[in-house]
């Protein structure tokens, strides 16, 4: 039985484990480890085409969680409000937001920004008065919508559980003495409620960064990191792959640490 | 006007209900200035919804809640001269003491400048008995310590009308046994009017100048802690208020009686003839080692309570009756033992007449 798990642990983390390991190999072949050497990171991080993927992808995730950190606190806030039936409904859509399979969402928003543009564009080219009318198409935008959807999701999950935790007494106190609404909200629901953004934040972050599936589908001709790294992989495993994978692997984790973290230490107090 | 209005709150009518459950059914109710009034009642008789309608939680369904003579249809809370004391005190975690205490200071327009603030958050703290916890965490209190800061939080304010929620409920019995006698201290010092939903009939008696009793909805009895005690109006309010001894009986003539196995007792005048119920308070009850009377039982059981001793009678035909004897007035060996024959004797007065069980 032992053993069993141990093997299924090598099974899972092993792969992990060389990816790193190899990103630290001083030859340029995957298969013999021949010394230590940053040399793959100094390669990886000066190439413009990955670095440019990589300031798509953060700007993406940065938008997207923003969008969704937002929205999906108002959201939560919103379905505080509502009576308890059609509030079951909300909650249950808002689940299965979370839990459409990525391909599903890929397709679905490929399928639907077509539809739109094919509308739309015929529209603009009418009533632009210049010459080259802006064409709406795949590219920031639709990532960042489909992102979107997991995203505000994942953050109004997060936030209601924070919400109902807070008790609805602490809100009258504060309408008791004097707070208005906004003021109730700004001073005492927006601080309590805070690290739950801040935490949904950063998942979303982390979603939308790491996201091959749906970014796939629906990037057009924009590039992100591990759509760069999905195609020159069809060139071969290089090294260089392995530094990225790491550098994304080690910036993963620390933000779910910390989006952890702030999840947790509220829970204690 | 409002500074010479006698009463600070007044019921008009004041209906609340639930859908189809009715909390409130059509209450009237003043509260003079200055008075500790305690709402008590049962849970579930609306004496919480009546201090949440002053507070502006709820909005009565009929009828209206006048403050210092005006009406506050449609005010909401934080525009009323009201602070509340939750019953779980509710205090802002993320704030430490002073910033608690400061929180309804700093929403008042014109705004009270910053030295102003602090010089009343200390004399509150101060008033609480708790001066030099004003840096400290909310959770680094214990219930008693929290329980005051959230009464400087509502008072720092001087409010027209202070609010409390059963206040006391968290707290173990020693520990609230001392907050209700610093309660009532602060409201005869500072003067505001305090108005104390409570479901536990000591604290109503002990605290509040007027008790009003609850049920169902409506108030049964507003009158003194005394006469609410000595005076009932109704069986209900004799049964919830204190202990007492109810009993079956058939008056036939004003002041005379006769009870369930017969023998014939003297109660206090009543118009009512026939079917009626008899209350008497276990204190009023005299028990006598001679076996013989108008009334006589058998001890069946003795609660020892240190000053006092509680003793259930059992009388047949009538029932068990609960007496409570001063044992200190006599001598030690006087402690009537389980098993002993005992006559039972009371002043007539004592023994209230109440319309019968079933016609109530």
């Amino acid at each position: 039985m032992r053993a069993l798990v141990t093997a299924v642990y090598v099974f899972l983390y092993a792969p992990i484990a060389l990816v790193v390991l190899f990103s630290f190999n001083a030859g340029r072949h995957a298969s013999e480890f021949t010394g230590f050497s940053l040399q793959w990171y100094g390669k990886a991080l000066s190439n413009p085409f990955l670095t440019e993927a990589l300031l798509n992808s953060l700007i993406i995730a940065f938008t997207s969680a923003g969008t969704a950190a937002v929205f999906g606190t108002m959201a939560a806030l919103g379905l505080e409000r509502l009576g308890p039936r059609t509030r079951a409904v909300f909650d249950g859509l808002f689940a299965a937001a979370i839990v459409v399979p990525g391909v599903v969402i890929g397709i679905a928003t490929l399928v639907a920004l077509v539809e739109v543009f094919r509308f739309v564009n015929p529209v603009l080219t009418f009533l632009w008065p210049g010459d080259t009318p802006p064409k709406a198409g795949l590219g920031f935008f639709s990532i960042i919508a489909a992102h979107g959807l997991f995203s505000l999701a994942l953050v109004t999950m997060i936030v209601k559980a924070r919400l109902a935790s807070l008790g609805r007494d602490i809100v009258e106190a504060s309408s008791d003495l004097y707070a208005t609404p906004f003021t109730t909200f700004r001073s005492i629901v927006l601080p309590q409620i805070f690290p739950a953004v801040a935490a949904g934040f950063l998942l979303a972050f982390t979603f939308s960064f790491d996201d091959f599936i749906v970014a796939f589908f629906v990037a057009g001709s924009k590039t992100t990191l591990p759509i760069y790294v999905f195609a020159s992989i069809r060139r071969g495993v290089t090294p260089e792959v392995n530094a990225i994978a790491t550098m994304v692997l080690v910036s993963s984790i620390l933000i779910i640490a910390v989006a952890r973290l702030l999840l947790t230490e509220r829970r204690a107090s | 006007m409002t500074a010479t209005h006698p009463n600070d709150i007044e019921f008009r009518r004041v209906v609340k209900r639930y859908g189809a459950v009715t909390a409130v059914t059509g209450i009237d109710l003043a509260v003079p200035r200055g008075a500790f009034v305690a709402l008590l009642g049962p849970s579930g008789c609306g004496k919480t919804t009546c201090l949440r309608m002053i507070g502006g939680f709820e909005q009565p369904s009929e009828g209206e809640v006048l403050i210092r003579g005006e009406a506050m249809t449609g005010v909401p809370p934080y525009r009323r001269p009201v602070n509340m004391v939750f019953q779980h005190y509710a205090l802002f975690p993320h704030l430490d003491v002073s910033a608690n205490v400061a929180y309804g200071l700093k929403q008042m327009r014109p705004r009270i400048e910053t030295g102003e603030i602090a010089r009343r958050v200390a004399e509150a703290l101060e008033m609480v008995r708790l001066d030099g916890f004003g840096g400290r965490r909310i959770h680094e209190l214990s219930g008693g310590q929290q329980q005051r800061v959230a009464l400087a939080r509502a008072l720092v304010n001087r409010p027209a009308v202070l609010l409390l929620d059963e206040p006391l409920a968290a707290l173990d019995k020693k520990l609230r046994t001392a907050m209700q006698i610093e309660l009532q201290s602060l409201q005869r010092n500072l003067g505001i009017t305090f108005v104390l939903v409570t479901h536990d009939q000591e604290e109503a008696l002990s605290m509040s100048d007027l008790v009003c009793v609850m049920n169902a909805g409506r108030i049964v009895q507003m009158a003194t802690p005394r006469e609410i005690y000595d005076r009932p109006a109704d069986l209900f309010v004799a049964d919830f208020v204190g202990k007492t001894n109810i009993l079956d009986a058939s008056v036939v003539a004003s002041g005379r009686a006769r009870l369930a196995d017969g023998s014939m007792v003297a109660v206090a005048p009543s118009d009512r003839v026939g079917a009626a119920t008899v209350a008497i308070r276990p204190e009023a009850i005299r028990l006598a080692r001679k076996a013989a009377g108008d009334l006589t039982g058998t001890v069946t059981n003795r609660i020892f309570l240190g000053a006092t001793a509680e003793y259930a009678v059992r009388v047949p035909g009538v029932g068990d009756l609960l007496v409570t004897a001063d044992h200190h007035a006599t001598s030690k060996s006087d402690l009537i033992e389980p098993g002993e024959a005992v006559a039972l004797t009371f002043d007539p007065g004592a023994a209230l007449v109440f319309p019968a069980r079933s016609s109530a």
